[in-house]
C-alpha cells in the first residue's frame, strides 16, 4: 500500500530550489518543517531573554539591568514562547503528521498553510524589533507590561506596546487560517472509512484546538483593538473615567487566555496515548473517554476565565460559580491521566528517548494539575495569586507539559521525518539534564511563592535570596542543556542510522506504512480503513 | 558586569555544592506566621490542600512508577490487548477514582472554600473602622477618614542598596518612611483604590490580597491579632518600580493608637498653618529638594535628565522655563504648575494635588525651575497652590 503512493519523477515533484522552494512551497511537509525550524528558533530567544532576567534574580539588588528592561523581557519572554515557541511547534506537528496518519494527499487549503506561515516572522520581528530600536533612540523598547496587557498600564505603555498588539493581531490570523486548514482537512481528507471514531487521538486533539482558537483569538484581537482605540483614538473602554472599565479588559483577555492554555496542551495530549501505546506495545486504553473528555475540556475552558484574576474583586457568586467550574475542569484531565497510566499497565514497556519525555510529562505536568486545583480555591487564591507560587504552576504546565510534550514528539517522529534514528544516547542525557534542571529552576518557585515572593518584580527582599540563586542555577542548566536537543536533530537530519518505516517496533497508524522519511507527495491513493 | 560573570560563577557552584545542605539553610516553606482570622484560615486551607494533592500524586504515580518497573519489556513482560473496562467490577475500579475525585473536588476542598470565601468577603459586619488605601505609581496613600488623617507612605530603602553602593539592610525593599498604624483587635474594613493603573494591596501575614482599580473602589478587611510590624509589597504588575512599593503596618494596642492618631491630627494641622504663612526661597529650596528626592526622582532621576524616551527630562525642559500663570494671575494650561497639580492623562505623572500639601507642591516646583540649570528665578507660594485647588 504504501509503495503506490509513490511515483518518482512526475512532474509536480519538481519545485522550485533555495529560499524560492520555501517562500513558495505549498507542501505540507515543508512547511511543517519550517513551523518547527522556526519554532526551534524563537525557543532559544525567547529562553536568552528569560536567562537574562534569571540572572539579573540571581541575587538581591539591580546587577545588569534596570526595572523597565526587566520589565520587557519578563512580558516578551512570555509571548515569544507562547505564541512564536510553542503554538507553531504545535502547528509544525499537525502540517508534517495530520495528513499522513489520517491518510490525505496533503492539507486541504496549501496556500492558505503558506500563507499562514509566513505571516510568522514578521509578527515574530514586529515583537521584537521595539528592542533594536530603543539602542538608536526610538521608542523606549519593548512592551513593558507582561504578556498579559492589562489596561491601563499598557494605555501607559510607549510604543512597544503598540508594536505587540500588530504582532498579536498578526499571530492570531496567522492561528485561525491554520485551525480553518486543520479542521477542512480532518472534515474532508480522511481516508475512505476512518471515521470521526477512528480518528487519530493527535488529530482529535488538535481538532478541539482548532475550534478554541477559532473562538477566542477573535476576542483577543478585539481586546486588543480597543486598547489601540484607547491609546491612540480617545476611546474610553478600560478608562473609569470615561464610563469604561480596567477590568473589563481582564475578562475579555482571559477569555482568551484561559483556553489557551489547553490551545497549547491539547495537541500534546493527543500525542501521548501514541508514544505511550507504541513503547507499552499495547494499544490505547479508553479512546472514546479520551476523545470526550477532549471535547469536555474544550467545552469548559471557556466558561473558567475569571479565576486568573480572583483577587479583583468579584461578587461572592461569581466567585463560587468560577472556583467549582475551575475545579470541575479536574475530572476530564483525571480521565486523561487514568487512560494514559492504564495505557501503561501490564503493558512491555521500554524506555527509549521519546517514552522518557512522555512519563516526565505524565509526572510533571500532573503536579501543575494538582497545584491547578489548589489555586483554584479562592480563599487559598489571595495568598497564591500573584506570586512566585503562580509562576511554578503554570511552568509545570506549559514547560513540562506543554515543551516537553512537543519534546517527546519531535523524538518520535524525527526519525520519520528524517530517516534517520536520533542519538539515543543524547537523547537520554538531554532527558535526565532536563528534568532534573527544571525541577530545581521551578520547584523552589513553589516555596518563594508561598513564602511571600511577588512575581514579576527585578529585585527581592533578602529572605527570597536562597531560593532565587537556586532557581537561576537551574534555569542556566536548563538553558544549556536544549544545546543538546538542537544538537541531536541537526545531526539526525544530518545522517545516522537509517530509520525503518515503522521506525518503532509496534508503533500503529497510517503514518508508519509510509516510507522513512515519506516521499514529497505521499498518500496520492487514499488507503482503505476496514 | 565582569566581576558579575565570575562572582555568579563562584555563587553557582557554591550553590550547587550547598544544595545537599538545604535544610539546614534558613529557608521558609510555607506561609509566613499568620496574625488574622482569614490568614489562620487560609492556612489551614492550604496545609489540608496540600496534604490531599500530596496524597494523590503520591497514590498516582505509584500506580505508574509501579507499573514501570513490573511490565517493562527487558523483564519479559507480555503485553495485555484490553482497551477499556470490561464488565461490572473493572467498571467499578474505573469509576472509583472519579468518585473520589468528585468528593474531593466538591465536599473535601469545596465546602471549607465556599466558608472561607463568604468570611473574606464580608467586609462590613462589626467593622469597627474604615482604612482607605490609594495605590499610586509608586506608593501607597492611606487614608482614615473618620478623622481625616491622611499620607503618603513610599519605600525608604536608599537607592545605593539597591545599585548594590552600599550594603543592604534588615528589611532591604520591605521599609517605607510613613507605616500605616492600625490597632489590634479591631475589625479594620480595607477600601481600595487607585488614581492611575491597577495595584494590588498584600500583606501575607494577613492572608489578603485585593487589587486597587484606577475609578472603582474594592474593599477588603483585617483584624489583626497581635501586635507586631508586617511587611508586604505591591503584586500587580503596575510599571518601572513595581518592585519598589512595598506595605508595612504597625499594628500597636488600641490606646498606643489613638495617641498615633492624635499625633498625626496635629502634624497635620501645623503643616496646613504652615502653608499661610509666605516662604523664603531657601526655605522652598530646601523643603524642594526632600519632595524631589522622594516623589519625583525615580522618574525624572537624581540629575533632572529623565530617562530618555520614556521620562522626560526637567533639565532645560520649556515647561520648567516658562511663565505658569498669566499676567492677571489665572493658570496657564499645560504649565509646569498645572502639570504638577493635574499630571498628564495615561502618563506616570500622576496629579500630585492629590497627595502632596499646599507647601510641598510649592517647594517642590520652585525646586525644579531653579535647579538642573534651570533658572526662572521664580519661586511659588503655598498660598498661591492653595488658591488654585
Amino acid at each position: 500500500m504504501s509503495v503506490a503512493t509513490t511515483h518518482p519523477g512526475e512532474h509536480h515533484e519538481h519545485h522550485p530550489s533555495g529560499i524560492l522552494r520555501w517562500l513558495t512551497t505549498t507542501n505540507h511537509k515543508d512547511i511543517g518543517t519550517m513551523y518547527l525550524t522556526f519554532a526551534l528558533i524563537m525557543f532559544f530567544v525567547g529562553g536568552i531573554m528569560i536567562l537574562a532576567v534569571r540572572a539579573e534574580l540571581f541575587q538581591p539588588g539591580l546587577q545588569l539591568m534596570q526595572p523597565e528592561f526587566f520589565n520587557q523581557l519578563i512580558g516578551v519572554h512570555a509571548l515569544v514562547m507562547i505564541f512564536a515557541a510553542l503554538m507553531p511547534a504545535a502547528t509544525g506537528f499537525a502540517n508534517w503528521m495530520l495528513p499522513l496518519m489520517i491518510g490525505a494527499p496533503d492539507m486541504a487549503l496549501p496556500r492558505l498553510n503558506n500563507w499562514g506561515f509566513w505571516l510568522l516572522p514578521p509578527a515574530a520581528i514586529l515583537l521584537t524589533l521595539p528592542f533594536t530600536l530603543a539602542l538608536f533612540g526610538i521608542g523606549d523598547g519593548a512592551i513593558a507590561t507582561g504578556w498579559t496587557f492589562y489596561a491601563p498600564l499598557s494605555v501607559q505603555g510607549g510604543i512597544g506596546v503598540d508594536f505587540a498588539i500588530f504582532a498579536v493581531h498578526i499571530l492570531g490570523v496567522s492561528s485561525i487560517m491554520g485551525s480553518i486548514n486543520i479542521i477542512v482537512t480532518i472534515f474532508n481528507l480522511r481516508a475512505p472509512g476512518m471515521t470521526m471514531m477512528k480518528l487519530p487521538l493527535f488529530a482529535w486533539g488538535w481538532l478541539i484546538t482548532a475550534f478554541l482558537l477559532i473562538a477566542t483569538i477573535p476576542v483577543l484581537a478585539g481586546a486588543v483593538t480597543m486598547l489601540l482605540t484607547d491609546r491612540h483614538f480617545g476611546t474610553h473602554f478600560f478608562n473609569a473615567a470615561g464610563g469604561g472599565d480596567p477590568i473589563l479588559f481582564q475578562h475579555l483577555f482571559w477569555f482568551f487566555g484561559h483556553p489557551e492554555v489547553y490551545i497549547l496542551l491539547l495537541p500534546v495530549w493527543g500525542l501521548m496515548p501514541h508514544v505511550l501505546s507504541t513503547f507499552s506495545r499495547k494499544p490505547t486504553y479508553g479512546y472514546t473517554a479520551q476523545v470526550y473528555s477532549f471535547i469536555a475540556i474544550g467545552v469548559l475552558s471557556v466558561i473558567v476565565w475569571a479565576h486568573h484574576f480572583f483577587t479583583v474583586g468579584m461578587p461572592v457568586p461569581a466567585l463560587i460559580y468560577f472556583m467549582f467550574s475551575t475545579m470541575s475542569i479536574s475530572l476530564p484531565l483525571a480521565v486523561l491521566f487514568f487512560c494514559w497510566i492504564a495505557t501503561m499497565w501490564r503493558g512491555a514497556m521500554s524506555f527509549e528517548t521519546p517514552m522518557l519525555f512522555a512519563l516526565g510529562f505524565i509526572v510533571l505536568f500532573g503536579m501543575a494539575g494538582l497545584t491547578g486545583l489548589v489555586l483554584a480555591d479562592v480563599a487559598a487564591d489571595a495568598q497564591y495569586h500573584h506570586s512566585y507560587f503562580v509562576v511554578a504552576h503554570f511552568h509545570y504546565a506549559l514547560f513540562a507539559g506543554g515543551i516537553m510534550g512537543v519534546m517527546t514528539g519531535v523524538y518520535y517522529w524525527l526519525p520519520k521525518w528524517t530517516g534517520h534514528m536520533y542519538s539515543e544516547t543524547l537523547g537520554k542525557w538531554h532527558f535526565w539534564l532536563t528534568v532534573v534542571s527544571f525541577n530545581l529552576t521551578f520547584m523552589p518557585q513553589f516555596f518563594l511563592g508561598l513564602a511571600g515572593m511577588p512575581r514579576r518584580i527585578p529585585d527581592y527582599a533578602l529572605q527570597f535570596a536562597e531560593f532565587n540563586a537556586i532557581s537561576t542555577v537551574g534555569a542556566f542548566i536548563l538553558g544549556f542543556s536544549q544545546l543538546l536537543f538542537a544538537y541531536n536533530i541537526w545531526r539526525c537530519v544530518k545522517g545516522g542510522e537509517k530509520a525503518k518505516d515503522q521506525v518503532w517496533e509496534s508503533a500503529e497508524g497510517l503514518e508508519w506504512q509510509l516510507p522513512s522519511p515519506p516521499p514529497y507527495h505521499s498518500w496520492e491513493t487514499q488507503p482503505e480503513i476496514k | 558586569m565582569k566581576t558579575f560573570v565570575r562572582q555568579f560563577l563562584r555563587q553557582s557552584l557554591w550553590t550547587l555544592l550547598a544544595l545537599p545542605a538545604l535544610a539546614r539553610a534558613d529557608y521558609s516553606w510555607n506561609f509566613p506566621e499568620p496574625v488574622t482570622p482569614i490568614a489562620r484560615d487560609t492556612l489551614k486551607i492550604h496545609n489540608e490542600f496540600m496534604l490531599i494533592i500530596t496524597a494523590l500524586f503520591v497514590v498516582v504515580f505509584a500506580i505508574m512508577i509501579y507499573s514501570m518497573v513490573k511490565h517493562r519489556k527487558s523483564t519479559g513482560h507480555q503485553p495485555a490487548k484490553f482497551t477499556g473496562p470490561k464488565g461490572g467490577l473493572q467498571w467499578f475500579w474505573a469509576l472509583l477514582p472519579f468518585a473520589i475525585l468528585l468528593f474531593i473536588d466538591f465536599v473535601l476542598m469545596g465546602i471549607p472554600a465556599v466558608h472561607a470565601i463568604i468570611e473574606m468577603e464580608d467586609t462590613k459586619t462589626k467593622a469597627d473602622m474604615v482604612l482607605k488605601v490609594t495605590g499610586m505609581q509608586w506608593k501607597w496613600q492611606y487614608e482614615y477618614p473618620e478623622s481625616g488623617v491622611k499620607f503618603v507612605s513610599t519605600m525608604s530603602t536608599p537607592r545605593e542598596q539597591i545599585s548594590n553602593a552600599a550594603a543592604k539592610g534588615e528589611n532591604y525593599l520591605l521599609e517605607v518612611d510613613n507605616p500605616v498604624v492600625l490597632p489590634v483587635g479591631k475589625k479594620v474594613r480595607v477600601l481600595l483604590t487607585s488614581t492611575d493603573v491597577i495595584h494590588t494591596w498584600w500583606v501575607p501575614q494577613f492572608g489578603v490580597k485585593r487589587d486597587a482599580i484606577p475609578g472603582f473602589l474594592r474593599e477588603t478587611w483585617v483584624q489583626i491579632e497581635k501586635p507586631g510590624t508586617y511587611r508586604g509589597q505591591c503584586a500587580e504588575l503596575c510599571g518601572k518600580d513595581h518592585g519598589f512599593m512595598p506595605v508595612v503596618v504597625h499594628a500597636v494596642p488600641e490606646p498606643e493608637y489613638l495617641a498615633w492618631l492624635d499625633k498625626k491630627k496635629a502634624e497635620a494641622a501645623a503643616a496646613a498653618g504652615s502653608g499661610d504663612r509666605t516662604w523664603s526661597k531657601d526655605e522652598l529650596m530646601a523643603k524642594g529638594k526632600e519632595v524631589y528626592d522622594k516623589q519625583c526622582v525615580s522618574c525624572h532621576q537624581a540629575n533632572g535628565q529623565g530617562i530618555p524616551n520614556a521620562f522626560p527630562a526637567l533639565a532645560g525642559s520649556p515647561l520648567c522655563n516658562s511663565e505658569w500663570q498669566t499676567k492677571d494671575g489665572k493658570l496657564i494650561k499645560d504649565s509646569h504648575v498645572d502639570r504638577v497639580l493635574h499630571g498628564k492623562a495615561n502618563t506616570a505623572m500622576q496629579a500630585f494635588k492629590n497627595t502632596l500639601s499646599d507647601v510641598e507642591l510649592a517647594a517642590v516646583i520652585t525646586f525644579e525651575r531653579n535647579n538642573f540649570g534651570n533658572t526662572m528665578g521664580d519661586m511659588v507660594q503655598p498660598a498661591q497652590i492653595k488658591a488654585l485647588r
